[in-house]
């Protein structure tokens, strides 16, 4: 069963790539491939929440020696989440994506770019996991390029030299700890690091894991690649990065943190802690000065990173449930205000938020759209942002963290003051008089449903807080005992 | 500038040298050195070798298909290999064995269809990107 | 021997990181080869080193006295696989970068920070699919 999230995005891929000519096929082809991915991982979520970790071993080799694909529920959540907006944006790159961009392999790169996702989050070896972030990687190097237009390129090569870099420190992580343990097993890896734990090298491939996944999403002292490209492809890609791209980063390093490098908390907590207040702090600082809509929800993505990093420093099941709930939170208000954006440029060519004006004033629906996810990520009752940084700072009091709660609430007003500012520009600024013309025209269907169904979600997620936190809790709980997981794996054997 | 007449001719004998040269390393590929993936590096080079003795668009009429579909036939070989051992109720991939060997073939089983689907996607994919290369000069 | 490999390793990781410096695109690219040879050379010594034992189990005689470790092999493998397609990817992209910018020079690549105007290409795309 797990191993159909992976494979659907491929068979639908090579497809596509057979259809190359065919417009629409390609189109049909692409929502109902992620249609039938969405109904999958349902089926799969549900699967693990009544029965525990799946494990697949590939090709019959026993665990240690052959590649694991392991899903426990913070892997279903995720797979969950992924599918869903990967449907919606499938549907919304109808009119998103220009002709041209959608003839030269849009639809294919779409689908590896899944599978690599998808891959990233079943598998449960290390070097699969290299793997899988090498395909993911490739079709974004080639997603972001795709256009060529002159600040795609040059974002691009920003984008793809910092991420190679990543991937070597990556691989050069991976080298190291076959040295030490001798095994890649990410189940075997956590018994076998127990027993080395004294070791100092075992904290140097803990850092050399951290700065790798650190560059890959976006933290403090390693996030300078993505405001420098994020912006530059058309918005449905880039809504499609900062959803799934260095959220994969993220569940990566909750993973490794919980299960790999439990022990470390001395050290790389602090480490961790330290870094998420200051990704918060330049995240937001640098929203706050931007005037371009895309850039500013770029900068948004670096500070909504630092919560989620945030939860995994303090490392109590509560914070690691916190950071979870915050996840899902932000792919889906994080992805309807890009989508959003994306129907203010069709309408009124520009990105710009001195160019924008008087949105409020014809196009009430419109407003919603951005006003309710983005109330929803500075943190406003009764939405989810509210009930995410909720339990974040309850985490945090229990641990007696003071400082980075006053952080997390000050980024918190810097959120709602920068989100503020959009709002007075875009929407509620007296429109100017050439402005009027462009009121009229009509934004595509395949935009409206998407971004409608994704801010409906999105406040559910609101509505609904207290059982869906319950379920993140059972997956934080899963998660902060990796004996279960180890088991799993490996068989009741040791 | 006169073409050398010693490269096509030279091709003319290597490349069904290096074609039945690379068949043969993917036949021989599980167990010992060899296997689709250099087979199929050593079939696209000798297609390469064709491109360059002759021109791009010589080695655009000798393809049967085009580039991206061999690619792709590739990967639904490959992958197809992988669905055989659900039918037998074992996981994704487990290699399947016909237990007598075959002449000429010796041993048959899904991992040799895997191989046989990875050398078709290296060839279909190096001479893609060659190609692309060459069109762009 | 092991401190030969690792000394090589070090040094490979040190030129890559010190090309990667440099503000000419050409030797960038260079630099990611570099630091990408460097991770393999890691991963080779992984395991032990050992000479002339070959990883394969000879059919006839069944498993020797000694071999090599495979697994580190297989995984260069893989790795040397896809650093060579990142690489074609990344020699196109900066082509078609020179050819877009008319500069090698990455401290003339400001665009993404400071608008300038955009040069349509798009259609100058859509004539090169094949």
């Amino acid at each position: 069963m797990i191993i159909y999230p992976i494979l659907l995005p491929l068979i639908f891929a090579i497809i596509t790539v057979l259809f190359w000519e065919n417009q629409q096929v390609k189109r049909a082809l692409s929502i109902i491939s992620t249609g039938l991915l969405m109904i999958v991982n349902i089926n799969i979520f549900f699967l693990v929440y009544r029965e525990g970790i799946q494990v697949v071993q590939v090709g019959d080799w026993p665990a240690p020696f052959g590649i694991s694909l392991v899903v426990d529920l913070f892997s279903a959540i995720m797979l969950l989440t992924t599918s869903i907006i990967a449907f919606l944006l499938a549907i919304y790159s109808f009119s998103g994506i220009d002709l041209a961009r959608r003839k030269f392999g849009y639809f294919p790169l779409f689908q590896f770019l899944l599978m690599g996702v998808n891959g990233a989050l079943c598998t449960g070896d290390l070097f699969n996991l290299y793997v899988w972030f090498e395909v993911m990687l490739m079709s974004s190097f080639v997603l972001i390029a795709l256009g060529g237009e002159r600040t795609q390129i040059e974002g691009a090569i920003k984008y793809v030299i910092l991420n190679l870099l990543a991937s070597t420190l990556f691989l050069s992580a991976i080298g190291l700890t076959y040295n030490l343990a001798g095994t890649l097993n990410m189940a075997d890896l956590a018994l076998r690091l127990q027993v080395v734990q004294t070791s100092g090298q075992v904290t140097v491939i803990a850092v050399l894991f951290l700065v790798a996944f650190g560059i890959k999403s976006a933290i403090f002292p390693l996030f300078f690649w993505l405001p420098a490209s994020y912006h530059t492809p058309p918005v449905t890609i880039t809504a499609l990065f900062s959803a799934l791209l260095t959220k994969v980063g993220m569940y990566t390093l909750i993973r490794f943190f919980t299960l790999l490098f439990p022990f470390e908390s001395e050290f790389t907590h602090t480490i961790i802690l330290t870094s998420a207040g200051f990704t918060m702090l330049t995240g937001v600082l640098g929203a706050a000065s931007q005037t371009d809509l895309r850039r500013l929800l770029s900068f948004h993505i670096i500070s909504q990173i630092g919560y989620i990093f945030m939860g995994l420093g303090l490392f109590t099941e509560y914070a690691i449930a916190a950071s979870i709930y915050f996840l899902v939170h932000i792919i889906l208000a994080k992805t309807a205000l890009f989508l959003s954006a994306g129907m203010v440029e069709s309408i009124q060519g520009s990105f710009d938020l001195k160019k924008l004006g008087g949105l409020y004033k014809h196009r009430i629906g419109l407003s919603m759209l951005f006003l309710l996810p983005a109330l929803s990520v500075a943190g406003l009752p009764p939405f989810s942002g509210f009930f995410a940084k909720l339990g974040l700072i309850i985490a945090g009091l229990e641990s007696k963290q003071y400082f980075i709660i006053g952080l997390a609430l000050f980024v918190s007003l810097m959120t709602l003051f920068s989100m503020t500012k959009v709002w007075n520009e875009a929407y509620w600024k007296p429109p100017k008089d050439s402005q009027y013309a462009d009121q009229q025209k009509p934004v595509s269907a395949w935009r409206w449903v998407p971004s409608i169904t994704i801010v409906l979600f999105s406040v559910l997620l609101g509505l609904l807080a207290n059982p869906i936190f319950e379920v993140c809790q059972m997956a934080a709980a899963q998660l902060m005992d990796p004996t279960q997981y180890i088991r799993a794996v490996l068989g009741m054997v040791r | 500038m006169q073409r050398s007449i010693i490269l096509p001719v030279a091709t003319r004998f290597l490349m069904p040298l290096m074609l039945v040269f690379s068949i043969f390393l993917l036949l021989r590929g599980h167990n010992e050195v060899g296997g689709g993936f250099v087979g199929g590096l050593v079939a696209a080079s000798a297609l390469m070798l064709y491109a360059i003795s002759t021109s791009p668009s010589a080695l655009w009429r000798l393809l049967p298909l085009d580039p991206r579909f061999i690619a792709g036939i590739g990967l639904l070989i490959s992958l197809f290999s992988g669905f055989i051992p659900l039918f037998y109720e074992k996981p994704f991939m487990t290699g399947i064995w016909i237990e007598t060997p075959l002449p000429v073939l010796g041993k048959i089983g899904t991992p040799t269809l895997f191989d046989l689907g990875v050398y078709v996607l290296v060839i279909g994919v190096v001479v893609w990107i060659l190609l692309e290369f060459a069109e762009d000069e | 021997m092991l401190y030969l490999m690792a000394i090589t390793a070090g040094v490979l990781f040190a030129a890559g990181i010190f090309m990667i410096l440099r503000r000419s695109m050409v030797k960038v690219l260079v630099g990611i080869l570099l630091l990408g040879y460097a991770a393999n050379l890691l991963l080779f010594n992984a395991a032990p080193l050992m000479r002339g034992v070959p990883p394969l189990i000879d059919p006839i005689y069944g498993v020797p006295a000694e071999y090599a470790d495979p697994v580190p092999q297989a995984l260069i493998l893989t790795a040397i696989v896809i650093s060579f397609s990142v690489t074609a990817f990344a020699v196109v992209l900066i082509r078609r970068a020179y050819a877009v910018t008319g500069t090698g020079d990455l401290d003339n690549m400001h665009c993404t920070d400071i608008p300038c105007e955009s040069e349509e290409i798009l259609s100058d795309l859509e004539d090169e699919i094949i």
